[in-house]
C-alpha cells in the first residue's frame, strides 16, 4: 500500500526540485546546443543562398521606376477610364514630375523603362523634360501644351503603357522571357513570330540538356558497372582517373578541348594524317563541340551515383536470377537494372540540372545557335544591364528545374533518389 | 574417400574435381563425391576449405579447372548455370528487394513460361509450405531475415528442381531462429524428397540436419558419414576436434595390437586405445575422447584406462556442469557431468579419479590441431 503511495507522488530529484521540470530544462538546453551548432551554417545560407534567390525572384516582377519618379502621375493615372486621354490634373502631375526629375537627373530611368514598351518613348519623355519646368497661363490647358509640344502625348497608346507600369510589380520581364506581350485588356499573348526568340532557346536549352544527359548515361553506365565490379585496387586507381578532370578548372579544359577539336587542331590533323579524312571535320564551334567538352565535364556526375549504388547490390542477386533458370543478359534486365535506376536517375537529374545552367562551356565551344538561357541572362546582366529580363530568365529557369525535379520524384520517387 | 553407390541412385557425381583460381594452389585439390538421389548432404568445413567453391562449381558459377561433376549421368561442365534447373538458396537472402514475396515465387515460373493460373497455384503452393501465406504482397525489406529466408527457400523449391543448393542459408539468422528453420527445413526435405546440398561452418547444423556429412579441409574431405558415425568414430584427428567437443591426449605409440593400440603419455602411464590411424611403435599420435564418455571416481573403477586428475574448474550449463582437469600433466581436459551426480564436497585443487573404455578413446593422427 504504502509502495503504490510513493510511486503515484510526483518524482523529485536530490535536490527536491521536481523531476519533470528538471528533466524538461535538460532537453531544451540540449536542443539549444543543437541549434548553436547548426546556426553559423543556417545564418550563411540564408544570406548567400535563400536571400539572393528571393531578390532574384523579386526583381524579375520588380517594376519601381514610374511609380517611384512619376509619383504624383502614378496617383492620378489611377483614376482614369482608360477611354480617350487621361484627365487634365495627371498631364499636369506629368508635369510636375518630369520637373522634379529633370532636377533630379532621373529622366533616364524613366525613358528607358518607358522606351521597353514602345521604342521612341525614351525620346519623347526627354524631349518634353527638356522643357520643364512648363509655363502654364491661367485658364490654358497643360494637355493642350504637351500636345503642341509633341502629338504623341494625343495617344491614348502612350498614356496606357504609363498607366500599365504605374504599379510596382509587372509581368512584363516573364512574358517577354516567354515571347509573350501584354494585350491592352491586360491578357498575354503571343508575340509576333519575328519578335519570339526565347522560346526558341529555352527549347535549345532543354534539348540540349536532354541529349547530353542521355549520353552521359550511355556512357557512364558501362564504365560505373565496371568499376563495380572490379576488385577494391583497381577500381580504386581507375576511380581516381573518372575524378581526375575535376582537379582541374573547367575553364582550362574547354580550351584544352578547343585546341584539340579546331579545324586545324589535333583530332583533325591526326585523322587527316591517317588519310581517314580529306578535309577538316567541323568539330568545335558548333553543337557537336558542345557535346563532347559537355558530356566530358559532367560525366562524372552519373558515374559515381551510378557506382555507389551498383557497389551496394551484391552479386548473389544475378546469381539468384540464374539460378531460377533466366539467361545471365534477361537477368540483368530484369533484377539488376531496376535496382540501379535510383542511382543513375540521381546522376542524370544532377546533369540535365547543371546543363540546364551551364554558361562558360557553349560559350566557349558552341556557335550562336548553340546559345544557352544562361548566355542571355550573362547577357542582360552584362551588357545591356537589364536586371529585370536575366532575374526574369533565371527565374523561368528556376522554375523550369523545380517542375523537372517534381516529375522526376514523381516517376522514380523522390525518397528512391540515392546520391550514395 | 568417395563412397560408391550403385550408379541408379547417384544424382550428383563429382570425378577427380580439382578448381584453382591462380593456377598455382588448389582451392579443391582432388574431389570424388556422389550424392544420393533425396539425400540431405551437408558440406562442412572451416572457411577456406573448399566446401563453397564445390557448391559453386555444382551451381555452375565455377568451372573445374580438371575432372568432371555429373548431374543424373548428364555432364554438366559445360551447361550454363541458367539451364541447370538447380534451385540455389543463399546466405543473404537475395530475394529480388523491387519485387513483392509473390512475384519473387513468380519468377522462376515465368521464365519456365507457365501460363498464370499454373503460376498462381504453385505460389500459393510454396507460400503455404512455409507458412507465409498472408505475406505474398509484401515487399523483402518489409519482412523479417527468418520470413525472408523462408520466401528464398520457398523460391528455391517452387519450380521443382530435382536438386536444392544452400549455400550457408542461416548464417544471417540469430541461434533460435537458426534452431527452429533447421527442424523446417529438414521437414520439407523429408516431405518432398528432394535432394539437398547444405554448405555450413556450423557442425551442430550438420549435425542435426544431414543423412551425411561431408567433412572439408584444405580442399579434401576428411570424412564423409553419417552424424552419429562422425562423431563417435573420427577417422582423424582434424575431424575428432571439428565436430563436437573432443579431449585430446598426446602420447607415443608403444604397441599396435589389431584394433588396439598402447600409448605412452608424456607422464609415463599408458593408456590403452582403439587404434584408427596411427603409425608404427614410437611415432606419436594424438588421442581423442569425448567429454561425456570420460567416467569419475567410483564410476571410474570399472574401466580399463584409469588416471589420476586434478579438478581446475567448475563450468555451471544449468543441466549439467563441465568439469576442467589436468589430466596426465595435460591441462583443457573436459568431463561432463549432470547436475544430479555432482559431489558438493569437490572443491577446485582436488584430485580425482577419471577413467574411460579403450573403445572409447580413439588413436590418431598427431597433427596438431587448433581448434
Amino acid at each position: 500500500m504504502s509502495e503504490t503511495m510513493t510511486m503515484n507522488a510526483p518524482l523529485t530529484a536530490a535536490d527536491g526540485e521536481s523531476l519533470k521540470v528538471k528533466l524538461a530544462r535538460e532537453r531544451r538546453n540540449k536542443q539549444l546546443k543543437a541549434i548553436a551548432l547548426v546556426a553559423p551554417l543556417a545564418l550563411f545560407l540564408l544570406l548567400t543562398f535563400l536571400v539572393p534567390i528571393a531578390m532574384l525572384l523579386k526583381r524579375s516582377v520588380d517594376n519601381p521606376e514610374v511609380i517611384t519618379y512619376l509619383p504624383q502621375t502614378s496617383a492620378e493615372i489611377a483614376g482614369w477610364d482608360r477611354r480617350g486621354l487621361p484627365s487634365e490634373a495627371v498631364f499636369a502631375a506629368m508635369a510636375r514630375d518630369l520637373t522634379v526629375a529633370k532636377e533630379q537627373k532621373t529622366v533616364p530611368e524613366i525613358s528607358k523603362r518607358l522606351n521597353m514598351d514602345i521604342s521612341g518613348f525614351r525620346s519623347l519623355i526627354q524631349r518634353t523634360a527638356r522643357k520643364m519646368p512648363l509655363e502654364v497661363a491661367a485658364g490654358e490647358s497643360v494637355r493642350d501644351q504637351f500636345i503642341a509640344m509633341d502629338e504623341r502625348w494625343g495617344d491614348p497608346d502612350h498614356w496606357h503603357v504609363i498607366a500599365k507600369n504605374a504599379k510596382s510589380w509587372t509581368p512584363y520581364y516573364l512574358y517577354s522571357s516567354l515571347d509573350l506581350r501584354e494585350t491592352k485588356a491586360g491578357m498575354p499573348e503571343l508575340a509576333p513570330e519575328e519578335e519570339r526568340a526565347f522560346l526558341s532557346i529555352f527549347g535549345r536549352t532543354l534539348w540540349m540538356s536532354m541529349w547530353i544527359t542521355l549520353i552521359s548515361v550511355l556512357l557512364g553506365y558501362p564504365i560505373a558497372y565496371w568499376l563495380a565490379n572490379l576488385p577494391a585496387r583497381k577500381s580504386n586507381l581507375l576511380m581516381i582517373l573518372v575524378l581526375l578532370p575535376f582537379w582541374t578548372s573547367v575553364l582550362v579544359r574547354v580550351a584544352s578541348w578547343i585546341v584539340l577539336l579546331q579545324q586545324e587542331g589535333l583530332i583533325n590533323s591526326a585523322l587527316m594524317g591517317l588519310g581517314i579524312i580529306g578535309e577538316p571535320l567541323q568539330l568545335a564551334f558548333n553543337r557537336t563541340g558542345v557535346y563532347i567538352a559537355m558530356v566530358h565535364i559532367l560525366l562524372p556526375f552519373v558515374i559515381l551515383p551510378a557506382y555507389s549504388v551498383m557497389k551496394s547490390i551484391p552479386p548473389t542477386y544475378m546469381r539468384a536470377a540464374i539460378s531460377l533458370g533466366d539467361h545471365p543478359f534477361a537477368a540483368f534486365w530484369k533484377i539488376y537494372f531496376p535496382q540501379t535506376v535510383a542511382g543513375v536517375a540521381a546522376g542524370a537529374l544532377l546533369v540535365f540540372i547543371m546543363c540546364m545552367g551551364y554558361y562558360i562551356t557553349p560559350a566557349l565551344l558552341g556557335g550562336p545557335q548553340e546559345q544557352m538561357v544562361s548566355y542571355y541572362v550573362a547577357f542582360y546582366t552584362n551588357v545591356t544591364i537589364n536586371w529585370g529580363m536575366a532575374a526574369a530568365l533565371g527565374s523561368l529557369l528556376l522554375v523550369a528545374t523545380m517542375t523537372l525535379y517534381a516529375v522526376y520524384s514523381k516517376l522514380v520517387g523522390a525518397n528512391k533518389l540515392s546520391l550514395g | 574417400m568417395g563412397i560408391s553407390t550403385p550408379a541408379s541412385d547417384t544424382l550428383v557425381s563429382f570425378r577427380g574435381v580439382q578448381k584453382s583460381y591462380d593456377g598455382e594452389s588448389l582451392i579443391v585439390k582432388h574431389l570424388d563425391l556422389d550424392i544420393r538421389r533425396g539425400e540431405f548432404l551437408t558440406m562442412l568445413g572451416p572457411s577456406g576449405s573448399g566446401k563453397t567453391t564445390c557448391l559453386m562449381m555444382l551451381a555452375g558459377f565455377e568451372t573445374p579447372t580438371h575432372g568432371e561433376i555429373r548431374l543424373d549421368g548428364q555432364l554438366l561442365n559445360n551447361v550454363p548455370p541458367h539451364k541447370r534447373n538447380i534451385g540455389m538458396v543463399f546466405q543473404n537472402y537475395a530475394l529480388f528487394p523491387h519485387m513483392t514475396v509473390a512475384e519473387n515465387l513468380a519468377y522462376p515460373l515465368t521464365i519456365r513460361k507457365m501460363n498464370k493460373s499454373e503460376i498462381a497455384e504453385r505460389v500459393k503452393k510454396a507460400l503455404g509450405m512455409v507458412k507465409l501465406d498472408a505475406l505474398a504482397h509484401r515487399y523483402p525489406g518489409q519482412m523479417s531475415g527468418g520470413q525472408q529466408q523462408r520466401v528464398a527457400l520457398a523460391r528455391a523449391l517452387v519450380f521443382e528442381p530435382q536438386l536444392v543448393l544452400m549455400d550457408e542459408p542461416l548464417g544471417a539468422l540469430d541461434k533460435q531462429l537458426r534452431e527452429h528453420m533447421q527442424l523446417e527445413i529438414k521437414h520439407i526435405h523429408e516431405n518432398l524428397g528432394i535432394t539437398v546440398v547444405y554448405v555450413t561452418h556450423d557442425q551442430g547444423e550438420a549435425l542435426t540436419m544431414s543423412d551425411r556429412v561431408a567433412v572439408f579441409k584444405d580442399g579434401v574431405i576428411q570424412q564423409i558419414d553419417a552424424a552419429n558415425v562422425l562423431y563417435e568414430a573420427p577417422v582423424n584427428s582434424f575431424v575428432a576436434n571439428f565436430i563436437g567437443e573432443n579431449n585430446t591426449l598426446h602420447g607415443e605409440v608403444v604397441d599396435v595390437a589389431g584394433q588396439h593400440c598402447a600409448v605412452r603419455l608424456a607422464s609415463g602411464e599408458v593408456v590403452k586405445a582403439s587404434a584408427i590411424c596411427v603409425g608404427r611403435n614410437g611415432e606419436p599420435t594424438s588421442m581423442s575422447i569425448r567429454p561425456e564418455r570420460v567416467r569419475l571416481n567410483q564410476l571410474a573403477e570399472a574401466c580399463e584406462n584409469r588416471l589420476k586428475a586434478k579438478l581446475a574448474e567448475f563450468i555451471y550449463f544449468g543441466d549439467h556442469v563441465r568439469l576442467r582437469l589436468d589430466v596426465a600433466g595435460q591441462s583443457g581436459f573436459m568431463v561432463k557431468v549432470p547436475v544430479g551426480e555432482l559431489d558438493s564436497s569437490w572443491k577446485a585443487g582436488d584430485m580425482l579419479d577419471v577413467g574411460w573404455m579403450a573403445r572409447d578413446i580413439r588413436a590418431l593422427d598427431s597433427a596438431i590441431v587448433s581448434h
